[in-house]
């Protein structure tokens, strides 16, 4: 009532009733999404141009001044057999841990919905590697692969399995098989519970209805749960395969890309090249270098969840 | 034998707080049509979920075919369920959809198509074989999803409200071929529903739920005519049957039934003075809204004068009406049970 007198007496009187700050939604927009727009920027697209400049030019840790290179960096690092080897390294592993996420990520997306007692302390545990941090446990994972001291080792001798000790580190192949263990230990969580998420969403009579049907698990699996989750797996994988094609940490701590770079990737290779060894152009050059890769097998996911989608 | 009989069902959710399924015996008759109706959350699609194995009974047993089939699996059971959603699968086509089960059973290609075909044909879907769910009307999904249930050749259908997505035109349509359908190929079938049109169209007999017990089971005109309760006088009916109090007792009488006095003619008719407050006209019928006095206490009621009933009535007069004593009903006041008639003055 208040309100219709206050509004009258505006018309009366010809004063414009002002909209107020929170009523201008376009103005609002911009300033609620301002601090991101500055992260953005100042965290992503400004190192981002700052790599493409410096990998065309002769920048050091040494000596900063822009000096013009051409393309010299690039001929240096093709014509480096250790780059072509970080560049297999990083497509096999995100590759095969891309690979073990979906299909673990899937059957751990299965224990998380699942209804039994306990089932909270099996969600907690389940999420843990994703909550601590990439140093922290690639750490603890330095421990358990140690070449003398390693506990993994200690369980397979009381076993029975081996004698001595397996080397997990120091052996390329084992080497190889543990960074991909730790990379798909550490996404897998972030992949079960986005796959989790499409497993909630089927919707409950679709999967009674195969249940009546007399579809068994493995059928209800493939033909109704599967098909239904596409899209999400999809997305899972995409996170999977971004954070494993992108870290550096893990080889970095594990193996420092050895032995002998035969755990090099990009990312840990352009780490030890640019910061380690100075040599910021050639640095850039090989970071750059993960990004056409990322944007190529973002777009093909993106498309394919499209195209995928389920009505 | 009865293909399908429940005993001393109870199924209770929440750790018991709530009573879903609160002691039934129904046991249905070889190819009947039963119907299950209630008001929302009365427990009846509880019910027939128990039956289909898609939930744990608490207590009591399930029998299929005379076996106990509590322990088993849906698949194990015999049993086609439609849904109130159809819960088609959205990926495949109606083809694909409709030899879901026959492939689940590991059923060769040509026997497939051939039983689809066969489904189809009875359905009148067969066009349809390439489209997906999407691409379908309410009413083409409803004849794929029965198409899907039929296939199995099961013992007992099991529908859960089929038709109430479907808009009030088709859903008439569909009521007629459902019934027909089922009269073809004369399987046992369960049908739940909280319409009473589609129960007393459908059923060859109707058990009235509420609060998780069958309140009466009987053929629709027993349920309408002779409700046990007054609960099932005032579900079944529209406008539902009135009840008027009178000494520790309530009398029921049917709407159609309170007519004017010059067109109810016999000994045993009681008349009785009906102000008219208000007047509603629906499909030819006129529902009059008023007061009658002289039967018991003073009570707003309804009366239903059908389309052949020409007497001029307005509102806001008193007119005499009057009721057969054998269309009189009487029920306990506290508990709603019905009792033994008694004589009310003419």
């Amino acid at each position: 009532m208040a309100q219709a007198t206050l509004e009258r007496a505006d018309v009366e009187t010809g004063r414009r009733a002002r909209p107020r700050f929170a009523d201008r939604d376009g103005l609002l927009a911009w300033v609620f999404l301002l601090p991101s727009v500055v992260y953005i920027i100042a965290l992503v697209a400004v190192p981002f141009f700052l790599a493409i400049a410096f990998s065309f030019s002769d920048v050091t840790t040494g000596n900063p001044s822009f000096n013009w290179a051409g393309l010299r960096n690039y001929q240096r690092i093709f014509g480096d057999p250790v780059f072509w080897q970080s560049l297999k390294n990083t497509l096999v592993y995100t590759g095969i841990a891309m690979a073990l996420i979906v299909v673990l990520g899937k059957v751990l997306a299965n224990i998380l919905v699942a209804n039994f007692r306990g089932k909270w302390i099996v969600r907690f545990l389940v999420l843990l590697p994703w909550t601590t941090p990439v140093a922290l446990s690639a750490i603890a994972w330095l421990w358990l692969l140690d070449s003398i001291f390693s506990p993994i080792d200690w369980v397979l001798r009381e076993f029975g399995f081996i004698q001595g000790n397996m080397y997990w580190l120091g052996k390329p192949n084992l080497a190889m098989a543990s960074v991909i263990a730790v990379y798909t230990w550490r996404t897998l969580p972030l992949a079960a519970v986005i796959i989790m998420a499409g497993l909630v969403a089927i919707p409950k009579d679709i999967v009674e209805a195969a249940a009546v049907d007399g579809a068994g698990f493995w059928r209800r699996m493939f033909e109704v749960t599967i098909p239904f989750t596409l899209p999400v797996i999809a997305v899972a994988a995409l996170f999977g395969a971004v954070i494993t094609f992108t870290d550096m940490t893990v080889v970095y701590l594990l193996t420092g890309g050895g032995p002998t770079h035969s755990t090099q990737v990009l990312a840990s290779w352009a780490f030890i090249k640019g910061i380690e060894g100075g040599d910021l152009a050639q640095g850039a050059a090989v970071a750059l270098f993960l990004f056409p890769l990322l944007l190529a097998a973002v777009i093909a996911i993106l498309t394919a969840v499209r195209r995928m989608e389920v009505s | 034998m009865a293909i399908v009989e429940v005993r001393k069902l109870r199924k209770y959710f929440d750790a018991g707080g709530v009573h879903a399924v609160d002691g039934v015996d129904v046991a249905t008759e070889e190819g009947e049509y039963l119907v299950l109706l209630g008001p929302s959350g009365c427990g009846k699609t509880t019910l027939l979920r128990t039956i289909a194995g898609l939930e744990v009974p608490t207590e009591g047993e399930v029998l299929i075919g005379g076996h106990v089939v509590n322990g088993l699996p849906p698949r194990a059971r015999r049993i086609a369920m439609v849904f109130q959603s159809y819960a088609l699968y959205p990926h495949k086509s109606v083809l694909a959809n409709i030899v879901f089960p026959l492939k689940a059973e590991r059923i060769g290609k040509a026997e497939r198509e051939r039983k689809a075909g066969w489904a189809a044909d009875l359905l009148g879907i067969g066009h349809l074989f390439d489209r997906k769910p999407r691409q379908l009307s309410g009413g083409e999904r409803q004849r794929v999803a029965l198409a899907r249930a039929l296939v199995r050749e099961p013992s007992v259908f099991l529908l859960d409200e089929p038709l109430s997505n479907l808009d009030a035109k088709l859903r008439a349509s569909a009521r007629d071929e459902l019934k027909s359908f089922q009269q073809r190929i004369g399987t046992t079938t369960i049908y739940v529903t909280h319409d009473q049109v589609e129960a007393m169209g459908l059923g060859d007999r109707i058990a009235v739920m509420y609060e998780g017990r069958v309140r009466q089971i009987g053929k629709p005109v027993e349920v309408y005519d002779d409700p046990a309760d007054t609960f099932v006088a005032t579900f079944l009916g529209s406008p539902p049957m009135n009840l008027v109090p009178r000494d520790g007792r309530l009398i029921g009488f049917r709407p159609e039934h309170l007519l004017p006095e010059e067109i109810v003619s016999g000994d045993d008719r009681i008349t009785l003075p009906f102000h008219v407050h208000r007047l509603e006209h629906l499909s030819g019928d006129r529902h009059l809204y008023g007061v009658v006095k002289g039967l018991g206490e003073e009570t707003r009621i309804i009366a239903r004068l059908p389309a052949t009933v020409s007497v001029p009535i307005t509102p806001d007069q008193t007119y005499t009406f009057a009721v057969h004593g054998y269309h009189l009903r009487f029920f306990d006041a506290k508990s709603g049970e019905r009792t033994d008639p008694v004589r009310v003055g003419g």
